[in-house]
């Protein structure tokens, strides 16, 4: 049976989808914390280097990874609101601004919390940890100029134009330490593969997923009430029972 | 070595805990909050505008 993608890029149906989705991606993230974090602090060893410190890692390193890929679907979501015009798009984009925030913000809390025991510094200005500050001031920039514009349409335009050029700055995040002499250590994950106790990389990878869970279902949850706030005028809105009262 | 890089290194797990997992958790059930609470102001917002609709 083929499934007609294009119905789902109407904010009415998207709206419903999205309403039935959220709770299967929330519970799915709950569980999948619990589970990481029960690995995390009981069953992954305790680093011969950075002793309990490290345990730190599960929630860095997911938040950081999230905060770039985020970025990315925000900067793709923008573009194909821009090129194509499609509403949702540019709603979707929205949505991802806020949650991609404060996961640079997290990436950044937990790195110094991290850096203070290994480096004996909060911060160091230290090409990755310079690059994900750069990120996190690209999705506020993004932010405050799409507020700051009253028209929706013109502030998806003008806004995507900034997301859309600071997308250069996710590679240059990851690759920061190649390219350059830093303090912060080389990539946890590579393409390659990793050196990692399977137990850490169990965890991780299972923090990793629930951060991704979580973000999803904020971020459905989101765009939930950007498409209300738009379509406000719309009969379909008129005609919710959550809208009916 | 000041106070709480001493207190650091006594109570590694502690520090790691508090400092990272249960801020983190806090940042999340902030943003579900505002999510939530945004999401009823709009929906209030949209009453409003339908009953002052239906007045006229």
């Amino acid at each position: 049976m083929a499934i007609n993608w294009f119905k789902y890029s109407a904010p009415s149906t998207f709206y419903a989808l999205a309403g039935k989705l959220i709770p299967w991606f929330a519970i799915s993230a709950a569980m999948m914390f619990a589970v990481g974090l029960y690995i995390g602090f009981f069953v992954a060893p305790v680093d011969y280097q950075q002793g309990e410190f490290y345990r730190i890692i599960f929630i860095h390193v997911p938040a950081s990874i999230l905060s770039m890929f985020l970025y990315l679907v925000m900067a793709g979501y923008a573009a194909l609101g821009l090129i194509f015009n499609t509403r949702l798009s540019a709603m979707m984009a929205t949505a991802i601004a806020p949650t991609g925030a404060l996961f640079a913000f997290i990436s950044l809390w937990t790195g110094a919390l991290w850096g203070k025991p290994m480096w004996g510094a909060w911060w160091v200005w230290d090409a990755r940890l310079t690059s994900e500050l750069i990120l996190l001031f690209l999705y506020l920039g993004y932010m405050a100029l799409h507020s700051s514009i009253d028209d929706p349409r013109r502030a998806d335009r003008a806004s995507a134009l900034l997301a859309i050029v600071g997308s250069v700055n996710v590679p240059i995040i990851y690759f920061s330490v190649k390219w350059w002499n830093t303090l912060h250590q080389g990539s946890t994950i590579k393409f390659s593969g990793t050196t990692m106790h399977v137990a850490m990389q169990q965890a991780m990878f299972i923090m990793l997923a629930a951060c991704w869970l979580y973000a999803i279902a904020v971020v459905l949850a989101r765009v939930r009430s950007v498409i209300l706030e738009r379509e406000r005028q719309t009969k379909w809105v008129a005609e919710l029972p959550e809208v009916r009262g | 070595m000041n106070g709480l890089d001493i207190w650091m290194r006594e109570n590694p797990l502690t520090y790691v805990w508090l400092g990272s997992y249960a801020f983190a958790l806090l940042i999340f059930a902030v943003e579900i909050v505002l999510v939530r609470h945004k999401r009823n102001l709009t929906l209030e917002q949209i009453r409003l505008l339908r009953e002052a609709g239906e007045e006229d």
